[in-house]
C-alpha cells in the first residue's frame, strides 16, 4: 500500500474551553479528490488551518506524503508541496494580478530570498506565470491591481496563486462561495482541470459541486468525522442523512 | 512572450531607440543632471544644499524600503544613519593616525557596513513584530542608542561628538576633497550608485516579496515565504543604505555627534519620504530634495520654520496621502492624452487665491510668534518686506481678510478644476 498524500491522526484543537476539532482521523490518497462537508461551525475551516500550519493542533499528528508536518510553520509546509486557498479572498491587493501569481511561483522556481537577481529576467518564472494566468482566463487582466478585480475574478486569482507554486497537494476552502450558478460551473470545470494528477482536498457547501467532483467525501459534524466514503456511500448513509443531508434531500 | 515580460519589467525597448538609452536612459539623465547642477548653481550655499540633498535622497530611499516597500513604519531610522556616520568618522581617524592607505571615496562603504551590522542586531529583535509593535520597538531602540551616545563617551565622544579631517586620507589622482565641489561630486556619485542599487533591489525576488508581505503577510506564508525573515532582510538592506548616507554626512560635516541619532532626524526622513510619496520609487527622491531645500531656505526666512514643516506634513497626510509623486502620477494619463494643459490652466486660476490664503495664515502665525515669544523686541515686524505692527487690530484684520477672502475665492475655483478634470476625462474617452 502506498503512503497517503495526507494523513491526520487523532487531531484535536480547542479555543478556550470549547473543543472545535475532537479527534479527527483522516487519510487522503495520492491523486484523490477528497471533499469535506458538514454543517456550519463543524470545524471545516479550522481543520484546514491546522493542516496548512496557520494553527497548531493541541494533540495528534499530521503527515504530508509520509513526512511529519505537525506544528510546522505554513511556509515550511508549503515548501513541502502543500498549498491552500482561503474562504475569504486573501490576495495581494496593491500588486498587479501578474505579480500576485508570480509571488506564488517564485519560491518553487528556486528564487527564494534572492536579492542579487532581477526577478523579471527569470524567464521560466515569467513563462509559468503567464501559463497559469492563461489557464485561469486572467491574462488580459495581468496589469490590473488585484484589488480592483470583480469578485469572481478575485476568487479565480485566489486559486491561481494557490496552484502557482506547483504544489501536489491542494486545499481549497469553499472556492465557489458567493458565486452565481454560471460562475460556479466554470469554477468546477477549472478545479477539475487543475486537480488533474494532484491530490485535492476541498471544503464546499454546494452539494452539486461536491457530488460532481469528489472521489471521496468525509462528513465533519461538531469536530468529528461521522462518515467517510464514496459519494454513493455518503448519499445512502442514514447517519449522514439524519445529521446533515436531511434538509438537503427535500 | 519575452517582449511582454520586458514591457512589464518597465524596460520597454522601442526599436528606434538604442538599447542602451532605452534601458539606462533615466540613469544617464540623472547622472547628467548631477554633473551639470554645480555648473549652473555655483554659490557655496547651493553646493552645500545640493550635497545635503544627495545625502537625504540616499537616506530617504533607504527609509522607503521599509515604509513603502515592506510596509514597516519606523520611528528610529536615524540610528543606522548615525551609527554609519560614527563608523565612518572612526575609520577616517584610524586611517589618519595609523597612516593606512584608505582613500576617502570608500569611506561611505564603511558607514554602510556599520549600519548593516547594527541593523542585523536590532532588526533581529524588532522585525519579529510588525505594525504598531514594530513602530514602538523602533522608537525604543532609537531612545536606547540616543542615550548611549551620551553615556559611552569613548566611542560617541559625548556632547561634542567626534571630529575628523577628510583631507588627510590617502589621496588618489591628487584630489584633496578640501573644496566643497569635490565633496559634492563624491556625494553625487554615491547617490547615483545607491539609487540604481536600491531601484534594482525593488525588482529582485526579495524586493517583490517585500511588497507581498506589505500587502498581505498572512498569504505570503502560504506561498513559501517567512514574512518575518523577509522583513528582517529588508531591514538589513535598508540599514546598510542608511549607513552609507550617514557616512556621506560624516564626510560632508567632518563630524559625527548625537544629533545624528535624534528623533528630529528620524522624523525628518519619515516626513521627506511621506511628503514625496512612499508608493513610488522616485517619491522619496522628490521629498528628500524638497525637504532639504526648505530646511535651508525656510530657516533663513523664519525662525519657526519647523512649525511650517509640521503644517505641510499634516496637509499632505490629510489631503494627499499619496504624496507629491502620487499627485504627479495622477496627472500622467492627462499628459499622455495631451490634455494636461487644460487642467493646468485651472490650477493657475486657483493658485493666486490659495497663496493669498496661505499668506494670511502665515501672517497670523508670525504675529502670534512675535507677541508670544519675542515680545521684548516690540510688536514691529516685516512680513514679505511689508511692515506690520503685531499689536494693532488692523494687522489682524488684514490677516483675517486674507484668510477668509482667499479661502472663499479658492473655494470658488474648485468647481473650475473639477470641470477641467471632467472635460479632460471625457476627451480621454473620445480618444479611446
Amino acid at each position: 500500500m502506498t503512503t497517503p498524500a495526507l494523513e491526520l491522526c487523532n487531531i484535536r484543537k480547542g479555543f478556550g474551553a470549547t473543543e472545535v476539532i475532537r479527534g479527527v482521523n483522516l487519510s487522503v490518497k495520492t491523486c484523490e479528490r477528497h471533499a469535506v462537508i458538514g454543517p456550519n461551525g463543524a470545524g471545516k475551516s479550522t481543520l484546514f488551518n491546522l493542516i496548512s500550519g496557520l494553527m497548531r493542533p493541541d494533540d495528534g499528528s499530521i503527515a504530508l506524503k509520509g513526512g511529519d508536518i505537525t506544528a510546522m510553520p505554513p511556509w515550511l509546509i508549503n515548501r513541502r508541496g502543500l498549498s491552500r486557498s482561503f474562504q475569504v479572498t486573501n490576495i495581494f491587493h496593491r500588486m498587479s494580478v501578474w505579480e500576485n501569481v508570480r509571488a506564488g511561483v517564485l519560491w518553487s522556481a528556486g528564487e527564494h530570498y534572492a536579492f542579487w537577481r532581477d526577478a523579471d529576467k527569470a524567464r521560466e518564472v515569467g513563462a509559468r506565470t503567464d501559463r497559469i494566468l492563461a489557464d485561469f482566463d486572467l491574462l488580459d487582466r495581468s496589469d490590473a491591481p488585484a484589488g480592483i478585480l470583480t469578485y469572481a475574478e478575485q476568487r479565480a486569482l485566489e486559486i491561481a496563486i494557490t496552484v502557482a507554486g506547483g504544489a501536489d497537494v491542494i486545499l481549497l476552502d469553499e472556492p465557489t462561495a458567493g458565486m452565481s450558478r454560471a460562475e460556479t460551473d466554470r469554477a468546477v470545470a477549472l478545479i477539475r482541470r487543475i486537480s488533474e494528477g494532484r491530490t485535492l482536498m476541498i471544503v464546499e457547501h454546494d452539494m452539486s459541486v461536491i457530488f460532481g467532483l469528489a472521489d471521496r467525501i468525509s462528513v465533519l459534524v461538531y469536530g468529528e468525522i461521522v462518515a467517510s466514503g464514496t459519494p454513493a456511500e455518503i448519499r445512502n448513509n442514514p447517519k449522514v442523512r439524519e445529521a446533515y443531508l436531511g434538509e438537503e434531500a427535500h | 512572450m519575452i517582449e511582454a515580460l520586458t514591457v512589464r519589467g518597465g524596460l520597454a525597448a522601442r526599436p528606434a531607440v538604442p538599447v542602451v538609452i532605452a534601458r539606462y536612459g533615466t540613469w544617464i539623465a540623472v547622472a547628467v543632471v548631477f554633473v551639470v547642477l554645480p555648473l549652473v548653481f555655483r554659490s557655496g550655499t547651493a553646493l552645500t544644499m545640493m550635497s545635503l540633498m544627495g545625502i537625504s535622497i540616499v537616506f530617504a530611499l533607504s527609509y522607503n524600503m521599509l515604509l513603502g516597500q515592506t510596509g514597516m513604519l519606523s520611528f528610529g531610522h536615524a540610528v543606522y544613519f548615525g551609527l554609519g556616520a560614527y563608523f565612518a568618522v572612526h575609520c577616517m581617524n584610524a586611517a589618519i593616525t595609523s597612516g593606512m592607505p584608505v582613500p576617502l571615496p570608500i569611506i561611505p562603504l564603511v558607514g554602510g557596513l556599520g549600519g548593516l551590522a547594527f541593523a542585523i542586531v536590532f532588526g533581529w529583535v524588532s522585525t519579529k513584530r510588525s505594525g504598531t509593535a514594530f513602530a514602538m520597538i523602533s522608537l525604543g531602540l532609537a531612545e536606547l542608542v540616543g542615550s548611549s551616545a551620551l553615556i559611552l563617551r569613548s566611542f560617541f565622544g559625548g556632547e561634542e561628538g567626534v571630529t575628523t579631517d577628510r583631507t588627510r586620507l590617502l589621496r588618489l589622482f591628487d584630489i584633496s576633497f578640501g573644496p566643497q565641489i569635490e565633496v559634492y561630486y563624491l556625494i553625487a556619485a554615491w547617490c547615483l550608485v545607491c539609487m540604481v542599487l536600491m531601484y534594482k533591489f525593488t525588482r529582485t525576488p526579495l524586493g517583490r516579496m517585500c511588497n507581498a508581505v506589505r500587502d498581505n503577510s498572512e498569504r505570503a506564508q502560504f506561498v513559501g515565504y517567512n514574512p518575518q525573515f523577509v522583513r528582517f532582510l529588508a531591514f538589513c538592506v535598508s540599514g546598510f543604505f542608511a549607513g552609507v548616507a550617514g557616512g556621506l554626512a560624516a564626510i560632508h560635516f567632518e563630524i559625527a555627534n548625537s544629533a545624528y541619532f535624534s528623533a528630529t532626524q528620524s522624523g525628518n526622513v519619515l516626513l521627506a519620504t511621506f511628503v514625496g510619496g512612499s508608493g513610488y520609487f522616485f517619491g522619496p527622491v522628490i521629498g528628500a530634495a524638497l525637504v532639504s531645500y526648505l530646511q535651508v531656505m525656510l530657516s533663513d526666512v523664519t525662525e519657526i520654520w519647523q512649525l511650517y514643516f509640521g503644517l505641510l506634513f499634516i496637509t499632505m497626510v490629510m489631503f494627499a496621502p499619496q504624496g507629491i509623486a502620487g499627485l504627479l502620477m495622477m496627472h500622467r494619463p492627462l499628459w499622455r492624452r495631451r490634455v494636461l494643459l487644460k487642467v493646468a490652466a485651472a490650477y493657475a486660476i486657483a493658485l493666486p487665491p490659495a497663496l493669498v490664503m496661505l499668506a494670511g495664515v502665515a501672517l497670523v502665525i508670525e504675529m502670534t510668534y512675535r507677541l508670544a515669544v519675542k515680545a521684548a523686541e516690540g510688536p514691529h515686524m516685516t512680513f514679505f518686506s511689508v511692515p506690520f505692527a503685531a499689536d494693532q487690530p488692523l494687522a489682524w484684520l488684514t490677516a483675517g481678510i486674507l484668510i477668509v477672502g482667499g479661502f472663499i475665492l479658492f473655494r470658488l475655483t474648485w468647481s473650475i478644476i473639477a470641470a477641467a478634470w471632467v472635460n479632460a476625462e471625457s476627451r480621454k474617452e473620445l480618444a479611446q
